[in-house]
């Protein structure tokens, strides 16, 4: 069961940030403690990949104000490699391709620079390949997808399945999944998501930026956040998901903005006592 | 870009230093006198002079080519220093009374001139400015028949060979710099391996230019006897000077039946400084001539450093069921400028071709691949496979590709492939997002974009490479 009294793993305060001197996000604030499972909803253009790539550290968006700890530790002084070896994971929405760098060669390199930082053992190939074959099954995947080169001529789901593939080599403390059910069918989807779910550990926690609920079908939110306007104005349970299907988004918007209207700083208590409610509806399920 | 990016692509020229050596130059300037006492001086027969005489009177009638997409200010040919050799203190007898600061030279270089020393299986041959300055391991290659020697050394020594083949796959009038070259060249490599002889190691020919206002116009010929096999190696180096220095090579081979002949160069002339002032121009005609049947030439090159390139290793396809193929891998910064690619004249039947380039280009330069595929009319049932590959780091750069395809002969297959690809900041931070640094990303972003050239680099060749492109080979060898 989760309490508050969990490890604090990321810890954002009024964040914002830019791209092209463009103010994308506005202030975002999010708590995210170890063995949750966040969900950051909301239309298109309302922030929710950004925030993800601001904090792998993307060199193409400025921090623009306030700050995000992770583990304690000041997460935007450090460039990104340096994130991901502590412990920062990014699933990408389009994983690169890299022609021509074997997927087995990039997956040891990875897990090598990784195993070098935590002062771990490192793996030659010979038994790299016995590891890997082991994190394959984790999201089906055949063996042979190693040799091929990273992403290159991958389907839409093969590539998903990959960006889990790289999850569980490099067991992050903090995984995001930017948008890893799009573009899936319903079987990629049930694999992927039964993957992450077998590398939840009551010591790791996860973000997953999503446009629809069918995610969280087979990913059980713990807190459920819906962003617009590079905000994040509204916080509840699993149940919030599945109203936000049959209701869309502009129904929290008005609501949001009422509550702005009306009563200014009081809307932050009404987030709190949201999230409250999602905390019991998650320790229920 | 970032900066990981930046600083990894734009090292110093390692090998820009000028050694202080007395050399025997003449002076600036070409005429058929200029001629004559090159040929004077290397004690040429009277037939070699008039091939140096006719090729030049050719030249002044031909005009420099201006197809190629680079640009540059014009050449003047009566500023250039056509014959320049480190002085002798006396007549060599052996390694040991190489001038020390020559050995020093090409030790700094990693070129092993003393056959102890050298930690490869390799046969090197090292030219300075005009002259070849030593062979190595020459006695062990004349037990089973080759010889292996400078060009000039083979005028004296093995005159009809030479007279035979020289000028016989690149004609003296073949093209501008041909021609420049065929009427001042000064000394190179030539090579001889007699019938159904496998070289029992690599052959290598390492050249170095000093003087700042030499031009250098070497010659290579390699003839593979029927049944044959050698694999030649070539590499250069250049001190870093403000001015531009002239380099208009021409490679003959001649393959014979059932023979082959593995060419790889690595190149890493002084490029030019960052802001694209000095370095060398490289015009060089190599060509070879699958004249049996059943034969066959591979080129390989890692095209790094000039500051202008202007070469297409070329293959002849004569004889019946030969193959020619071409691996190529030009790398061009800064200010630099490439225009490299191949020919592949099918002539023969059932003659295949393959051809396989890849393009980096970074900063301001300018890399463009350049290729003709030619099937002739008798050519029953040829084949080329080609495939282009371009890549640009940074926004400032340019990658172009002019394949050229003549097809006589309808029973002919060919095939073209390109592709253009970006490392761009998106590529650098998935990398980045798995704990990967800069460096070692664009390491493996280049490894894996080169690997198939690499792949037919010799060992100690491939490794040269990675080194030279800032890269390390692990990771991609996966």
């Amino acid at each position: 069961m989760i309490s508050s009294n969990s490890k604090v793993i990321l810890e954002v305060r009024n964040l914002s940030a830019s791209v092209a001197g463009i103010e994308i996000l506005k202030g975002i604030n999010l708590t995210v403690r170890s063995g949750e499972v966040h969900a950051i909803m909301g239309p298109n253009g309302s922030g929710k990949s950004t925030f993800s790539k601001v904090l792998a550290g993307h060199p193409g968006y400025t921090v623009t104000g306030g700050e995000v700890l992770f583990e304690g530790q000041n997460l935007l002084e450090l460039p990104p490699e340096e994130r991901a070896r502590n412990g920062v994971f990014l699933a990408f929405q389009y994983p690169i391709e890299i022609p021509g760098v074997s997927n087995s060669a990039f997956l040891r390199l990875t897990y090598n620079t990784q195993q070098a930082h935590r002062g771990g053992e490192e793996l030659d190939p010979l038994e790299f390949h016995d590891f890997i074959q082991e994190k394959c099954k984790i999201v089906e995947m055949d063996p042979r997808f190693l040799d091929r080169s990273v992403n290159e001529g991958f389907s839409g789901g093969e590539k998903k399945r990959n960006e889990i593939l790289q999850m569980a080599v490099l067991d992050p403390r903090l995984a995001i999944l930017d948008e890893t059910d799009s573009g899936l069918d319903i079987d990629a989807l049930r694999i992927v998501a039964s993957g992450v779910n077998k590398l939840m550990t009551p010591d790791n926690a996860v973000i997953m930026v999503t446009h629809y609920q069918r995610l969280l079908n087979y990913i059980t939110p713990d807190f459920v956040h819906v962003m617009r306007r590079g905000r994040i104005i509204k916080t509840g349970g699993k149940e919030l998901a599945l109203e936000l299907e049959t209701r869309g988004y502009d129904w929290v918007d008005d609501e949001y903005q009422r509550a702005a209207d009306a009563h200014g700083r009081a809307t932050a208590k009404g987030s709190a006592s949201a999230a409250g409610a999602g905390r019991a509806g998650a320790a229920s399920a | 870009m970032s900066t990981a990016l930046e600083a990894l692509i734009n090292r110093p020229y390692e090998y820009g230093f000028v050694t202080d050596i007395e050399s025997d130059a003449i002076p600036k300037g070409l005429s058929e006198d200029v001629i004559r006492l090159i040929s004077k001086k290397k004690n040429e027969p009277d037939w070699l002079l008039e091939f140096r005489l006719s090729a030049y009177r050719h030249w002044l009638t031909m005009t420099e080519p201006v197809w190629a997409n680079v640009s540059h200010a014009k050449i003047d040919y009566q500023d250039i220093i056509y014959y320049s050799a480190p002085k002798p203190k006396k007549k060599l007898a052996s390694m040991d009374e190489v001038d020390p600061e020559l050995l020093r030279t090409f030790e700094k270089l990693g070129v092993p001139m003393h056959e102890r020393k050298m930690l490869a299986n390799v046969a090197v041959d090292v030219i300075f400015d005009s002259v070849s300055v030593t062979t190595t391991y020459k006695e062990k290659l004349a037990e089973v028949g080759i010889i292996f020697c400078s060009f000039s050394e083979a005028v004296q020594h093995h005159p009809e060979l030479v007279k035979q083949y020289l000028g016989s796959v690149v004609p003296s009038a073949d093209n501008f710099f041909a021609a420049l070259n065929s009427a001042v060249f000064t000394d190179g490599s030539f090579c001889y391996i007699p019938k159904n002889t496998k070289c029992p190691m690599d052959l290598s020919t390492y050249f170095r230019i000093n003087n700042a206002e030499s031009g250098q116009f070497e010659r290579t010929l390699i003839i593979a006897e029927e049944g044959s096999h050698v694999s030649y190696l070539e590499g250069c180096t250049a001190p870093r000077f403000d001015t531009n220095q002239l380099h208009a090579a021409v490679v003959e081979l001649v393959v014979l039946d059932n023979a082959e002949i593995k060419y790889s160069t690595v190149q890493n002339w002084y490029a030019g400084d960052e802001n694209g002032v000095g370095g060398i121009y490289n015009f060089v005609t190599k060509r070879g001539l699958c004249k049996g049947v059943n034969s066959k030439i591979s080129w390989t090159q890692v095209e790094t450093g000039s500051a202008i390139t202007w070469k297409y290793p070329s293959c002849v396809l004569l004889g019946d069921n030969s193959i020619g193929e071409f691996y190529s891998v030009a790398l061009t910064n800064h200010h630099q400028q490439a225009d490299t690619g191949t020919k592949m004249i099918h002539i023969g039947k059932n003659t295949r071709s393959r051809i396989v380039s890849k393009g980096i280009s970074a900063g301001q330069s300018n890399n463009s691949y350049r290729g003709l595929v030619k099937v002739s009319a008798k050519a029953d049932g040829a084949r080329n496979y080609s495939q282009c590959d371009s890549m640009l780091i940074g926004s400032a750069c340019g990658a172009h590709t002019f394949p050229y395809i003549e097809v006589m002969n309808s029973t002919a297959k060919v095939e073209h492939e390109a592709s253009t690809s970006r490392i761009g900041e998106d590529q650098m931070f998935y990398f980045a997002s798995r704990g990967i640094g800069g460096e070692e990303a664009v390491s493996m972003i280049i490894n894996g974009f080169c690997k198939e050239v690499f792949n037919h680099l010799p060992m100690e060749f491939a490794v040269e490479a990675t080194k030279l492109l800032g890269l390390k080979l692990e990771g991609s060898v996966g």
